[in-house]
């Protein structure tokens, strides 16, 4: 059906072009067209602006065609080539031969982490004591090699700030960007490298921009029209064919290869969605499955012309800049947008954040707290094709998109989880952290508890006195623990301190 | 484009590196990719600020005395050389180190050197003594604000008299050996590095 659209736009704005040069080359009598517009040179480029647009059709319906292949099954397969690790044995060869050593991601760590146990547990080891907490304060030498140890372990490798940078690959996929061997290992390679280059930059990635700008225009210019139907019925009917086929014009935009697992579990009105957040193309992978409604901060420019634009056929939820941080406004318009059944489902990332898909972070518990029911999805990218994670503190939004349409695909999987409803006696924390949990062991993600605010922010004091705390406790001794029932003994980090942020934030 | 992480760091640096630290080639390559994905501000240098934002190292109670150890006297940045020397006391002791020439100089990750590293993040001044101030400063670190002063100084008191054996009421880096002769540093005060 978009083939059908999109020809009818090309074929329209060819018509544009057609008329204006036949006005321009009219047959009147010279005393109807002034003199300029019979001049030959006005006549010549618009030729050309007309051959373009005529050959410009054939393009996308070879484009759509192309891309309507990639998406059968049989061809997924079949593009997922061996191709991959080849360009890394080449590599291997190529090194040594020249007897030069290769630089290899740590894809298992650089270092060997012992299973977490308890700071006591590993203290009374330290001091080789095998009775349990004495009375009396005891303190040794010794203790401090605890935390020397675990800080440098930190040190050369942490959790946390590895999440907030682009995940590093097994094999090369001849993208210069992930490379950490780029050296002229052979001319075979390098040649294949080139060519790679030349296809990406010079067919593909105008090809995908055509068809990127074309989708948002048709998203503009057909929200607009179908918002001008009286008929409410037919005007949601026909916003949400609109939505799907500008989503998925913008899918094949990107040659994103999406496989959706479990759709019977699919959002329902009345209900919010969660899902984990890598980049902002999350929003059109899942929209080209169904309608959501999003939730974020009102943008200008192009941004805010789509926002306006999008409202206007069916409902979203845009905040002024001085609105988000208000909670109850916030929490009272989610409120009351699940509890119309009319509406579609919202669209919300609880991280807050890009995380670069290799871990969930900690959801803020805002979502959380309204009381429908929460279908989780998880989505899962594979890098070897391309990298989708959107690193904002080193690429701003045009440079990111660029990048991604010049890979050579974008590659996930979406898994539609069994819905949740808060249980009895859960609060909105520990509700977060069981749905953070299943869709991080659908992904095949770490789940983890730090907040992703961390990428920017500093991590808060409290989390250092807790440590301290518990050490004291061993010092001190049981005196102290009879009388606090509620220690947390792995001094969990989940904060109450962070406010709730529905937006769609980067 | 992507870190060229193997690229910046030229082969006689490697070697270098591997004859000072004891660390092989990969291991190396390695920690210098982590060395530059710590430094943000992209000038082969860490500051203290590169440290504090590793969020588990700010939470140690003791990650201010940790980053200090690895930056020189008076100094605010540190490189990948130095880097890696602090790191190297870190390394586990192989066999096959201990039978090696007893007139080369000792290696950086011996027992005596990772004791003197501990011993460093106690004895601020560096006067190769650790005094009941220093040694209450370290506690109260420790501790944050769960021990009462009293509490702690007798606690403090108590730990220098048992490890005090000239009597100068400050622990010198014999003693400390002493005190301690009966932990495993070896394997406490061991990362095992992955190859």
């Amino acid at each position: 059906m978009d083939t059908i659209v999109l020809s009818v736009f090309v074929f329209s704005l060819n018509c544009c072009f057609s008329c204006k040069l036949l006005r321009k080359t009219c047959t009147l009598p010279p005393i109807f067209c002034s003199a300029e517009l019979q001049s030959p040179g006005n006549v010549l480029p618009n030729f050309l602006t007309l051959i373009i647009s005529l050959c410009m059709l054939p393009f996308f319906l070879f484009e759509s065609l192309i891309l309507n292949v990639f998406h059968r099954p049989g061809v997924n397969r079949a593009y997922r080539t061996p191709q991959l690790p080849w360009a890394t044995l080449r590599m291997e060869m190529g090194a040594k031969e020249k007897n030069q050593e290769l630089y290899k991601p740590y894809t298992n760590g650089i270092i060997a982490k012992e299973p977490p146990s308890s700071l006591q547990q590993e203290i009374l080891e330290l001091r080789g004591s095998a009775n349990g907490l004495r009375s009396e304060p005891e303190f040794e030498m010794a203790d401090i090699f605890y935390f020397c140890r675990r800080g440098v372990e930190s040190i050369v490798d942490d959790e946390v700030t590895k999440r907030f940078s682009a995940q590093e690959l097994e094999s090369w996929n001849l993208l210069t960007r992930s490379n950490y061997n780029f050296r002229h290992i052979s001319l075979r390679l390098t040649v294949l490298w080139g060519l790679g280059i030349l296809i990406r930059y010079g067919v593909l990635l105008p090809l995908r921009v055509t068809l990127a700008v074309t989708g948002i225009c048709l998203l503009l210019v057909l929200t607009t029209l179908v918002a001008f139907l009286p008929n409410a019925e037919l005007r949601s009917y026909l916003s949400e064919k609109v939505h799907l086929m500008c989503y998925r014009i913008c899918v094949r935009a990107l040659t994103a290869i999406i496989t959706y697992h479990n759709s019977e579990n699919k959002p329902k009105n009345g209900g919010i969605c969660v899902a984990n957040h890598t980049t902002p193309i999350d929003v059109i992978i899942l929209a080209n499955d169904g309608c959501y409604s999003l939730v974020g901060q009102v943008h200008g420019g192009l941004m805010g012309m789509v926002q306006r634009a999008m409202v206007k056929s069916s409902s979203h939820i845009w905040f002024e800049r001085s609105e988000v941080k208000d909670r109850h406004l916030v929490a009272k318009r989610l409120g009351d947008h699940v509890a119309d059944k009319t509406k579609q489902p919202i669209l919300v990332f609880p991280e807050g954040t890009c995380i670069n898909n290799t871990s969930v972070m900690m959801f803020k518990k805002g979502s959380f707290e309204i009381g429908c029911t929460v279908y989780p999805v998880a989505i899962k990218y594979d890098p070897r094709f391309g990298d989708a994670f959107w690193n904002s503190s080193k690429f701003g939004m045009v440079s990111y998109l660029l990048r991604m349409m010049s890979s050579w695909a974008i590659v996930c999987s979406v898994w539609y989880l069994p819905p949740m409803n808060r249980e009895e006696g859960e609060d909105a924390v520990q509700f977060a952290n069981r749905v953070k949990a299943a869709i991080a062991a659908q992904g095949g993600l770490v789940d983890l508890i730090w907040d992703g605010g961390l990428k920017r922010a500093k991590v808060k004091d409290v989390f250092k006195e807790e440590q301290q705390k518990l050490y004291s406790k061993v010092l001190v001794g049981d005196s102290e623990d009879q009388m606090e029932d509620k220690c947390s003994e792995d001094g969990t980090a989940e904060g109450d301190e962070s406010s709730k942020d529905p937006t769609e934030g980067q | 484009m992507g870190s060229r992480a193997s690229t910046l760091l030229r082969e006689e640096e490697i070697e270098e590196i591997k004859k000072e630290t004891g660390f092989s080639h990969s291991q190396i390559t390695r920690l210098y990719s982590r060395f530059t994905s710590l430094d943000k501000g992209e000038n082969g240098t860490l500051s203290r600020e590169d440290f504090q934002r590793i969020p588990e190292l700010a939470i140690n109670p003791l990650g201010d005395r940790i980053i200090n150890a690895f930056f020189p006297e008076g100094e605010d940045q540190v490189n990948f050389r130095g880097f890696m020397r602090t790191l190297a006391h870190f390394r586990p002791i192989e066999d096959n180190e201990k039978s090696r020439n007893p007139t080369a100089s000792e290696p950086l990750n011996s027992r005596t050197n990772k004791l003197l590293f501990a011993f460093r993040l106690y004895d601020l001044d560096r006067d190769d003594k650790i005094s009941r101030d220093e040694l209450l400063q370290v506690l109260r670190m420790m501790v944050g604000v769960n021990i009462s002063d009293e509490q702690l100084g007798s606690i403090a008191d108590r730990t220098i008299q048992e490890a005090d054996t000239n009597g100068d009421s400050s622990i010198s880096f014999n003693e400390f050996i002493k005190v301690l002769e009966k932990v495993d540093v070896e394997q406490k005060m061991s990362i095992r590095f992955l190859h």
